[in-house]
């Protein structure tokens, strides 16, 4: 009775842990299928904010959070999206190991009712593991609307863990998951029987299974029967007889009819289909074709899809980020808050206040962090962005990216991506430095690569796209419009060509495609306000660093130095000398580097074509310091540089051919 | 024409010899016996011959008679699975009489009619007839969701693919046999609803999942299949080159 084995653990002991749990944290772990509500489910226990977002794969790190039930606290952990045990991308692979190997005190498995049939295959295998499972039928509201009706009830004296209705954006039902949180007993869990042939091999296998495991020992088995990497690994460093193990493997692969992992999914497909039957009603409401419905078909459907596209790219980016964002609010912080106002009264207080003009430039100078570093972040790049960050809340939340996915996946895959990379492509337009982060949710370790590359190399961040629409400015729309053109040449041509030279297999697409949403409020608010949040916390430091960097610089001489090395290749571009400071600290963070560029613009001293050139340029370097250490920390050493230098020479290659061209061709901008 | 038994012994020649790839066959490894008629059938038929060293070759002609009876076979056990609904040991023995009957053509309009299969339910892979190349589309009942028209809607009949991670996403989109499927687009991916939700694939999924179609909407659906492949062409045309 008290030993805690495989996962039933026994009355009495779940009591007195229950007791002890006053004292010590509990852990709560959060999994599930992608976009199901599991970061809201997350929100609601903590009360801290994870990215809620209408498209799978948001959530590409493990979210940790504390909260407090009955006067315990506990930690909880939201895992990226997973369909089963068996991992597909590298961030389900993260949520498959934090499932196997972190000893928690519950785990909930978020599903969505209304696909329940799909989703309980998954809870099988939670309770195959011996794991403490709590189910959550959650978005019940959707189910209801469909007529489907589920006895939680009855469901829960079946399969033996206890059940869960809700609707977590309402925070309908978090009470009773909360009590039930508190109280969990686990009982005799439901476990899935398979074909004879495969229960042979079970039994086989658990008996050359002799070291300990954090989850049950038939779980490990099946997981190995059906091949899974992760598993393989562990065993074979705990076991002795690995070829007995291998043999067995062997043999049921021989013996079944598709792949054992295809065979096993059948049976618990089967055994779903079953229980939905007893315990599921539909009371069969007619599904008229609702607007949302018309309107999710024509964003689908090419005819319609790309005219959307494009009219949400001129409205979104070109009016309100390039119009508003760069336009409006850069004009207005740049030319009124700090022209008239700051600069003037902070030089004069610096003036005052500080006797050394050494010191005073510091803060004041020409590269001044106040006159420089913050203005840069606060007036010219923080608008952008942020107008950026609005357009893309709601993008995201409206469910809008899944649908961009179907339409781009056959152009992407000339590129060697699937539809899957247009998301962290859209979001490169934002930052790129997060877009290195949600290539995770690419399946190939080639696809992460060409993504990263081009999201290096192509894709400009909302703070350069802004620095430059107002470089080009409104009389100059053709040198846009050829800027745009360039880099779009260079995005496709770039792509196809690495594609043909990498090796590996073509990407394979699929994705769920979430029903349309409103965009609601409060969500965009916060998700523009974290990210925005993230972004300043990110830059700001950078901006002071620079200015701090130059002063110093200055005083000793290094910096004159420096700036004179980089004249020479700006000299190649047929750049003014000045022009050097500016590329100097595209290497540092391109939007940076633009934001010069936008004050050597307003001095009069670039035309039409200089202009192109360092645009392009400076478009095509690496956005920043903090994406560097982000390509090396998510692609190795090895790539990350290899990128990082590849990026660097063909961005001045390409500055250098644009401006021969337009010289040969005698065009004059 | 050939006998049923000596047309059951080119079979397992050709299986020998062309798919298991194994080096040589003499009559006593297929069960053989000196009485046999089939052999000297099969010999006078110049479909196969006789070494010094005992050694049973196909002849040209041979190998492609042996192919075409194992094609038969496989598609014969697609038939009557997917359609006939015939499972177990049953199967395997139906199909040996089935596979006789197959002549002249009908095998490619069987062929048509279950989508041009890739594998049997075996896992073997059936040879391909001219059929498939030309991808010919008569009544089709069973068809792989990449043929269907949209509106189109059915019940999967079994998923063919041989690559561990493609059956992964496959698993994960719900694709299991019995499952109701509706296609609702298919360009430029294929937008499909499963269960109460919906998915978009690319075709080297689409390929891979075999539907045994409704009645009602298989009629409808033929005529639109010209249509589709016409939006398809200008498609193609239009934004890729």
């Amino acid at each position: 009775m008290d030993t805690i084995g495989d996962g039933s653990i026994s009355m009495k002991n779940g009591a007195s842990q229950n007791s002890k749990r006053d004292r010590k944290r509990g852990k709560i772990l959060i999994v599930g299928s992608p976009n199901v509500g599991k970061s809201v489910v997350f929100n609601n226990l903590t009360g801290a904010y994870a990215t809620v977002s209408n498209y799978p794969g948001t959530t590409v790190e493990i979210s940790k959070g504390t909260g407090k039930i009955d006067n315990t606290d506990y930690e909880v952990f939201d895992c990226p999206g997973m369909y089963s045990l068996l991992p597909i991308t590298e961030e389900e692979r993260v949520s498959q190991k934090m499932i196997l190997n972190e000893k928690t005190d519950v785990i909930l498995h978020v599903t969505d009712a209304k696909n329940i049939e799909r989703m309980l295959p998954f809870t099988f295998q939670l309770i195959e593991a011996g794991l403490p499972v709590i189910l959550v039928l959650n978005i019940m509201d959707e189910a209801e609307k469909l007529g489907i009706d589920i006895d939680s009830k009855k469901l829960e004296a079946e399969l033996g863990i206890p059940v869960v209705p809700a609707i977590s954006v309402t925070k309908h039902g978090m009470k009773h998951l909360r009590n039930v949180i508190a109280h969990y007993l686990p009982a005799k869990p439901y476990l899935v029987t398979y074909d004879g042939i495969v229960e042979e091999a079970v039994a086989r296998m658990q008996e050359l299974l002799k070291g300990g495991y954090p989850v049950s020992k038939r779980a490990v088995a099946l997981l190995l029967l059906q091949n899974d990497s992760e598993t393989r690994k562990i065993v074979e460093s705990k076991e002795s007889d690995i070829e007995g193990i291998r043999s067995i493997i062997r043999e049921l692969a021989g013996k079944v009819r598709y792949s054992v992992n295809y065979s096993l999914s059948v049976r618990r497909h089967q055994v779903a289909t079953a229980i939905g039957k007893r315990f599921l009603t539909h009371s069969g409401v007619a599904a008229e074709k609702s607007f949302r419905e018309i309107l999710s078909r024509i964003t689908m459907n090419p005819w319609t899809g790309f005219p959307i596209l494009l009219l949400i790219l001129y409205f979104g980016l070109y009016k309100f980020v390039g119009g508003i964002g760069a336009g409006v609010i850069v004009d207005f912080l740049e030319n009124t808050i700090f022209e008239k106002y700051v600069t003037p009264h902070v030089t004069n207080f610096v003036e005052a206040l500080v006797p050394w003009p050494v010191l005073r430039s510091l803060f004041v100078g020409e590269y001044g962090i106040i006159t420089l570093g913050i203005r840069y972040a606060v007036a010219i790049i923080l608008p952008i962005v942020g107008t950026f960050f609005i357009v893309f809340a709601i993008i995201e939340d409206s469910g809008y990216l899944p649908r961009l996915s179907m339409l781009m996946d056959r152009l992407f895959k000339k590129i060697g991506l699937s539809g899957r990379a247009v998301i962290p492509m859209v979001l490169g337009l934002g930052c790129d430095t997060m877009a290195i982060m949600v290539t995770r949710t690419l399946a190939t370790k080639r696809e992460r690569i060409i993504a990263t590359l081009l999201l290096s190399l192509a894709i400009p961040c909302s703070a350069q796209i802004g620095v430059i629409m107002s470089l080009f400015g409104e009389e100059n729309s053709t040198g846009l419009l050829i800027w745009a053109a360039i880099i779009t040449a260079i995005f496709l041509l770039v792509g196809y060509l690495v594609s043909k030279v990498l090796p590996g297999d073509e990407p394979v697409f699929f994705m769920e495609v979430p029903p349309l949403r409103m965009p609601k409020l409060s969500n965009v608010i916060i998700k523009t306000y974290t990210r925005m949040e993230w972004y300043f916390m990110e830059v700001c430091p950078l901006f002071i660093l620079a200015s701090v960097l130059i002063w110093l610089g200055q005083i000793t001489g290094i910096f004159e130095t420096v700036v004179s090395l980089f004249v020479y290749p700006v000299r190649l571009l047929d750049m003014p000398d000045k022009s050097a400071v500016a590329f100097f600290f595209g290497f540092f963070r391109r939007d940076y580097g633009a934001a010069g560029l936008y004050d050597l613009k307003k001095a009069g001293l670039l035309n039409g074509n200089q202009i192109l050139v360092a645009c392009v340029t400076l478009t095509l370097f690496l956005p920043c310091i903090a994406q560097f250490i982000m390509n090396i920390k998510e692609r190795g050493w090895k790539t990350g540089v290899g990128i990082s230098i590849f990026v660097l020479v063909f961005s001045f290659g390409a500055g250098y051919a644009v401006n021969t061209i337009l010289l040969v061709c005698g065009i004059q901008l | 024409m050939t006998s049923n038994k000596a047309e059951e012994i080119l079979e397992t020649l050709w299986i020998t010899l062309e798919e298991k790839k194994k080096s040589s066959v003499v009559a006593a490894d297929i069960g053989l016996t000196a009485e046999d008629t089939s052999l000297p059938e099969l010999i006078s038929s110049k479909l196969v011959t006789v070494a010094p060293d005992l050694k049973i070759v196909l002849t040209e002609n041979g190998r492609k008679y042996g192919r075409s009876i194992v094609r038969r076979h496989r598609l014969a056990e697609r038939l009557l699975e997917d359609v006939l609904d015939v499972k177990g040991d049953i199967l395997n023995k139906k199909a040996c009489e089935f596979e006789h009957i197959l002549h002249q053509g009908i095998d490619d309009k069987i062929c048509a009619l279950l989508g041009h299969p890739k594998l049997c339910p075996h896992g073997h892979e059936i040879p391909s007839g001219e059929c498939c190349e030309k991808k010919s589309l008569h009544l089709k009942i069973v068809s792989p969701l990449s043929g269907l028209t949209p509106g189109q809607s059915g019940k999967i009949a079994y998923v063919h693919s041989k690559d561990d991670e493609k059956i992964q996403k496959i698993i994960a989109i719900g694709g299991f046999p019995g499952t109701k499927i509706t296609l609702l687009q298919s360009f430029p991916s294929f937008l499909f609803k499963i269960g109460n939700s919906e998915f978009a694939v690319d075709e080297s999924i689409a390929e891979d999942i075999f539907v045994r179609l409704d009645d009602e909407e298989n009629k409808n659906g033929q005529s639109a299949v010209s249509r589709k492949n016409a939006y398809r062409v200008i498609f193609c045309t239009l934004w890729f080159g």
